[in-house]
């Protein structure tokens, strides 16, 4: 298989961006999410569907979501910072924001995910070859359930950008995972949120997999300098939209307490 | 401050077998539950080869067809039955899930479970639903099966291949790919 050039990539994202913009000015509606069939991002060609997903309404299974709790996520897990002996290597960090449905009502009580690279670009993964430094101090995930008003918070390290396969010299910008859920199943989100001005970010097949810039942009927190403590770390805010859910909405899971 | 628009999708990446699976999420019920069912599968991509990095998620009624408002689905207990599961796939492309045949959520519908497919290569997740083959009468009514093309909606039944077992195995693109749903909001 043929090795490509980062500029061979960037030309492929360049013409499926050009082809998304003049869908737009032809009046149709900006793509929200990734193509799943995008080319520059090489393993996605075996692994998206070629036929049309088929269009139903929700049933009561994804109109309702798993209740997680407290039972199920210890308030330690939010912090990254502590999991070990001593505090990772890195650029200490907060990353806070809200999660919110389509109608921008809190998600309450819900359960946000997240995972990372060390500040090395390294992960804790065995099919992780880069030879960047393991941080004996740092593990990379954490959990925590949103409050009354969709909020979260993690103190973590700012994860470092690291090398992939996808063509020669390919380069992932700085990210970290993000998994949720909503009131509804079909609200589920699995994302990546990254730092302002990352120099990648024309370069990654994986961030320019959604073709809308707008779109796009979203997934890019925000520095706050009143998130940062003084002597202690630097702040970052990112709110996260989940889609719908418009018919039946419900109070999770303390509506009744 | 949040534009109030959709914060857009990106894929689960090949690294997150450390983070997303859990101790027992694969076992929404322990396998010596009286009513104990395997549900398990391949994942595979367009060439046929199976996918060694992709991570599931089922979530179900239990098998009086209610769905489930318990917490506590990161630490199975063995008792519970929050009707939510996860399990990653293995080198083979192989996932299984212990759990419960899921009773009919409305007089309508065919008893079945929701899938959720995350991968490296993936940039959106899929939904999908495995039924069960026994359950004729239902799916001539099922209304989510009606949407589907009769010649592809072969894809959504499971395969019985043992006591108790139903093989549910998922084609991401190619010949007998599987049928993937969008829901209306």
């Amino acid at each position: 298989m043929t090795v490509n050039t980062q500029d061979e990539i960037t030309d492929e994202i360049l013409a499926i961006e050009a082809d998304a913009r003049r869908a737009v000015e032809a009046g149709g509606a900006p793509e929200l999410h990734p193509r799943r069939d995008y080319a520059p991002y090489r393993s996605s060609l075996l692994r998206h569907p070629t036929h049309e997903l088929v269009r139903v309404d929700p049933e009561e299974i994804e109109r309702v979501s798993p209740a997680f709790g407290h039972t199920d996520v210890s308030p330690l897990e939010s912090d990254l910072t502590i999991a070990h002996s001593a505090e990772p290597l890195g650029e200490r960090i907060t990353v806070s924001g809200r999660v919110l449905d389509g109608e921008g009502r809190p998600v309450r009580n819900q359960l946000v995910e997240i995972w990372q690279a060390n500040a090395a670009g390294r992960y804790v993964h065995k099919r992780d070859q880069h030879p960047a430094p393991l941080d004996p101090n740092f593990t990379g995930v954490g959990r925590v359930i949103t409050g009354d008003d969709g909020g979260y918070s993690f103190r973590t390290i700012k994860p470092g950008p690291y090398p992939w396969r996808n063509h020669l010299n390919a380069w992932r910008p700085a990210h970290i995972h993000f998994s949720l859920f909503g009131n509804a199943f079909t609200q589920r989100l699995v994302t990546q949120m990254y730092f302002p001005s990352d120099p990648l970010f024309a370069l990654d097949p994986i961030y320019q997999s959604i073709a809308d810039p707008a779109a796009r942009q979203r997934l890019i927190g925000t520095y706050d300098h009143d998130l940062s403590v003084p002597e202690y770390s630097l702040g970052y805010r990112w709110d996260i939209v989940l889609t719908g859910p418009k018919s039946t909405w419900m109070e999770s899971e303390d509506a009744h307490e | 401050m949040s534009d109030g628009r959709q914060t857009p999708s990106q894929t689960v990446g090949p690294f997150f077998g450390y983070a997303l699976p859990y101790e027992k999420g694969w076992e929404l019920v322990p396998p010596h539950h009286p009513e104990a069912i395997r549900v398990h599968g391949t994942v595979f991509d367009g060439n046929g080869d199976v996918v060694p990095d992709a991570i599931l998620e089922i979530w179900q009624a239990d098998s009086a067809g209610v769905m489930s408002s318990k917490r506590g689905s990161l630490k199975p207990d063995g008792y519970a039955f929050t009707g939510f599961g996860r399990a990653s796939v293995d080198l083979a492309g192989h996932y299984a899930f212990t759990t419960v045949k899921p009773g009919a959520t409305s007089a309508a519908a065919a008893p079945s479970v929701l899938v959720t497919v995350f991968a490296r290569g993936l940039t959106h997740h899929l939904f999908t639903r495995a039924y069960f083959p026994e359950d004729v009468q239902a799916h001539s009514t099922d209304t989510v099966l009606a949407a589907v093309p009769a010649d592809r909606r072969s894809t959504l039944l499971s395969v019985p291949d043992g006591p108790g077992s139903y093989r549910f195995d998922i084609r991401l693109q190619g010949e007998q790919e599987t049928v993937f749903l969008e829901f209306n909001e």
